[in-house]
């Protein structure tokens, strides 16, 4: 039987949590290894042999070890492309591009703007940190010009890259997650009617619930 | 008709980022140029093709593709060239060269493209640069190149023991910050000097170059 591979990283964390949809989606066995970044686990010279930056989420199975959230996700997909779901990362070249595209425009268009308001309005009262309100309302601004493009996308086709859910929906599952239930910029999602209902049908996933379940646990 | 279509600015580095795939590869192709001065990227026409407003965009076999490093990971899977592929076929290594293309992508070119804009686009307009955004951007960027110059102890390329793209997404900067003081970062470390000098004397990448500058005449 295969070891379970390792994720390292608090599951609340939106990078983290990105790696462990895949995984469930993908139904590979898991052990989480909780970094305590409070206590600066993820500064220490054992961490930053898995990850040079000394950011979570870091990977090992027993051929690799990699980091970057969104290059462990397509790890995954590649080196157990037979279980779970097939579909996940495309499976053949056309059908991978566009669900790259889709998956950069979140690291690229959709990722600063909606980390940055998670971070201001979710994270940073728990931490004691004052909010900006400047960056808030101009960071609200640009995700709303970008909610405007899905908007428009999500009429087109039921999911980013196409008929079917692929990694591209997943990877934007973290930071909306806490925008919509931790938040109250949850309009800017469910105000739009095909973003309202592309978020509703992907968060609604078996995977994704029991993301949501691990980090209520932790 | 051409089959294959690259729609663009050669000042981009996400253009020419694609354009370095492309020529990797020996694909025919038609260039279309897009200004954006003129907000041509702005046009319905455009926008049809690349929601966002960004160049570039790539079109091939009915497929049409925005984003650079998804262009470069479609044309390294599609066009593999036997014995020089761009990418590793076993999971196990193709795993790291991907981490490596992400780094580039969240972890180099950030302050990478600060760098630019202050060093080389302000220059070009003749509009002064800011010291502190230059500052803070040459502080994080040094700390990514200790990374790379740790990294390029054990591996001769990013990516791996050969060149694939996970060397190749880093040319667009690595050519426009060669050409400002920043340059000292790169040459003060001994592993990444060896790997940009190894990397930029690369034949496609000279037609690349050449492309650019002849634009710039």
């Amino acid at each position: 039987m295969a070891t379970p591979v390792k994720v390292y990283g608090p599951p609340m964390s939106t990078a983290v949590s990105r790696v462990l949809a895949c995984l469930y989606e993908k139904n590979v066995e898991f052990e989480l290894i909780s970094i305590n970044m409070s206590k600066g686990e993820h500064k220490k010279p054992e961490f930053l042999k898995l990850q040079p930056f000394g950011q979570v989420p870091a990977f090992e199975d027993e051929s690799i070890s990699i980091f970057e959230s969104r290059a462990i996700c397509r790890y995954i997909c590649d080196k157990y492309a037979d279980k779970g779901n097939k579909g996940l990362y495309g499976t053949n070249p056309l059908a991978k591009a566009s669900i790259d595209q889709w998956i950069e425009a979140e690291g690229q268009s959709f990722n600063p703007p909606s980390s940055t308001l998670v971070f201001q309005l979710a994270f940073a009262p728990r931490m004691n940190i004052k909010q900006d309100k400047v960056v808030i309302r101009q960071n609200e601004e640009k995700l709303s010009k970008v909610l405007d493009i899905y908007e428009k996308r999500l009429g087109e086709a039921r999911f980013l890259a196409g008929d079917e859910f692929s990694l591209a929906d997943l990877s934007h599952l973290p930071n909306t997650q806490y925008l919509v239930s931790g938040t109250d910029k949850g309009n800017l999602f469910t105000s739009r009617e095909n973003v309202g209902r592309w978020w509703d049908e992907i968060s609604s996933r078996d995977s994704w619930k029991k993301v949501v379940d691990l980090q209520k646990g932790a | 008709m051409a089959i294959r279509k690259l729609y663009g600015t050669l000042g981009s580095p996400d253009t020419i980022r694609a354009l370095a795939s492309i020529f990797e590869h020996e694909l025919d192709f038609e260039f279309i140029p897009i200004d954006l001065n003129a907000g041509e990227h702005k046009t319905e026409s455009f926008l049809s093709l690349s929601p966002f407003g960004l160049v570039p965009v790539y079109q091939d076999d009915g497929l049409t593709l925005f984003e650079s490093r998804a262009i470069m990971r479609f044309i390294t899977h599609y066009y593999l060239k036997p014995g020089t592929e761009l990418v590793y076929e076993v999971p196990k290594l193709q795993g790291i060269a991907a981490t490596w293309i992400d780094v580039e992508d969240h972890q180099f070119s950030p302050p990478a493209e600060k760098l630019r804009q202050e060093l080389v686009d302000k220059a070009k307009k003749g509009l002064p640069m800011d010291k502190e955004v230059v500052a803070e951007a040459e502080a994080k960027l040094i700390k990514v190149l200790d990374v790379y110059e740790e990294r390029l102890t054990h591996s001769k390329y990013l990516g791996g023991d050969r060149f694939t793209s996970a060397d190749l997404t880093h040319l667009p900067y690595l050519y426009h910050l060669m050409g400002t003081p920043v340059k000292q970062l790169f040459e003060e470390r001994p592993n990444v000097s060896t790997w940009c000098k190894d990397i930029l004397s690369r034949p496609c990448w000279s037609r690349v170059v050449e492309m650019v500058e002849k634009d710039k005449v």
